[in-house]
């Protein structure tokens, strides 16, 4: 069930290594010596603080499973972002910044919760979706997993190494590419992805707010429960 | 303080107008757990229901009859954006209170199509600070933000502008809503950054 966490303080956090997914988006493994543990699927405030003093704030998805050893962020560049050109371009193996969370419990996912599950994934919305992957890898765990993942182009899907290993481990997964004259995630693709609504999976939708609208748009028309459908969108409305 | 190594940042213009912990967006993000309703415009009404002494439902084209405003607002969502100048077309809360004369009621709870609720002390939607909005900078709301119609009450943090309004149930006492049951603050102050139960 939701339930909010209480004010967690800031804590800091230092970059161990940072790994260019594409052109635009980054990856910052980060340790964190005093992290309170989180759900696959959380995200977390990251403060940054100028010489000056000024300092702001935004949240970002945990890349990372709870398995995981450190936690990892995966940030997009927006070319008019205050914090994320930091982040994706600036930031290298020893500095600092702060985290605080987790946060967004109700769109996260353990392996108790059990499945079928289907992730369905617009672009840079897969890396919440990343951490629920690899959970149920972490875990070992052999539930019915469905991945829909709608990238504009090759060059911009993240995480290529690791599809494979994913699929590897039973993950039925669908990848289009819409630039390169692919479909977008329809209701026909979501119906061809499964599970059908009446094996009431654990449905997790994220990307930007108009991938979102229209994915959830099609899987409540073809009968998935409005409360098994979780949704996380970014950026503006259409 | 943890300073990180060339980090500038862009401060606001107008920090005055920010409240604390809160930053500024250009967007309009879309902030629910769950999928837009599909239903939301299906048959839609507005009931005011509770404690009162004549409870009313009125429909689609009854609400559009009614005397509307078109103010500018800033607004604070507790996921920390805030965005500035934002344009609605409403009608105000107290012109539909009006009509169904409260009997001692102290707060209200709306209910939503898709099974949000949210509770307010009724003073915070009373005296020009709550509309029901359907327009947003000229345009007809859209669903995801809530359209066809959503409670406004832009001084209090954005979940208590219940997206998708259908009824106001007015009580004599306070009755947590989906997010103050998961310990979000009753009232949600942005001033007063009352985000958590125990702020």
């Amino acid at each position: 069930m939701t339930e909010i966490g209480r004010r967690s303080p800031w804590t800091p956090a230092e970059v161990v290594e940072v790994r260019d997914e594409t052109s635009a988006i980054r990856t910052l493994v980060l340790d964190v010596p005093e992290w309170p543990g989180h759900r696959a699927g959380q995200s977390v405030d990251v403060r940054l603080t100028a010489e000056s003093g000024y300092a702001t704030q935004r949240p970002y998805s945990l890349a990372s499973a709870p398995e995981d050893p450190q936690l990892e962020l995966t940030v997009q560049r927006m070319g008019d972002g205050e914090v994320s050109p930091w982040l994706a371009r600036e930031a290298r193996a020893g500095d600092q910044l702060e985290i605080r969370g987790p946060g967004g419990r109700s769109f996260s996912w353990h392996v108790e919760d059990g499945g079928p599950l289907l992730l369905v994934a617009g672009g840079s919305g897969l890396v919440p979706l990343r951490a629920m992957l690899r959970h149920r890898l972490a875990v070992g765990a052999e539930l019915d997993t469905r991945l829909v993942l709608s990238v504009r182009t090759e060059e911009d899907q993240l995480y290529a190494a690791e599809i494979e290993a994913w699929r590897a481990a039973g993950v039925q997964t669908t990848v289009t590419l819409t630039r390169a004259g692919g479909r977008r995630v329809d209701a026909a693709m979501l119906a061809e992805a499964g599970p059908p609504p009446e094996a009431r999976p654990h449905v997790f939708v994220c990307g930007p707010t108009a991938f979102v609208e229209a994915a959830a748009t099609h899987l409540l028309r073809a009968g998935h429960a409005t409360d098994l459908v979780r949704t996380e969108r970014f950026g503006g409305a259409v | 303080m943890v300073v990180s190594r060339g980090f500038q940042g862009r401060p606001p213009a107008e920090p005055e107008r920010l409240p604390p912990g809160q930053y500024l967006t250009r967007d309009f993000p879309v902030l629910a757990t769950g999928p837009t309703p599909i239903d939301a415009a299906e048959d839609w009404s507005l009931t005011i229901r509770g404690a009162v002494e004549t409870p009313r439902t009125w429909s689609w084209d009854e609400l559009l009859a009614l005397p509307s405003e078109t103010f500018t607002v800033d607004i604070h969502c507790v996921t920390q954006w805030t965005k500035l100048d934002t344009t609605w077309t409403g009608v105000p809360v107290d012109a539909l209170l009006a009509e169904v004369a409260p009997q001692g009621a102290t707060h209200l709870v709306a209910h939503c199509a898709g099974g949000y609720t949210t509770n307010l002390p009724l003073d915070d939607v009373t005296g020009g600070k709550a509309w029901i909005a359907y327009g947003y900078e000229g345009e007809p709301l859209s669903p995801p933000h809530g359209g066809p119609a959503r409670l406004l009450v832009p001084h209090l943090y954005f979940w208590k502008s219940a997206k998708w309004v259908r009824e106001l149930e007015l009580l004599t006492e306070d009755h947590p809503g989906y997010w103050e049951v998961n310990g979000y603050h009753l009232r949600g102050d942005p001033w007063r950054e009352q985000r958590y139960d125990d702020d």
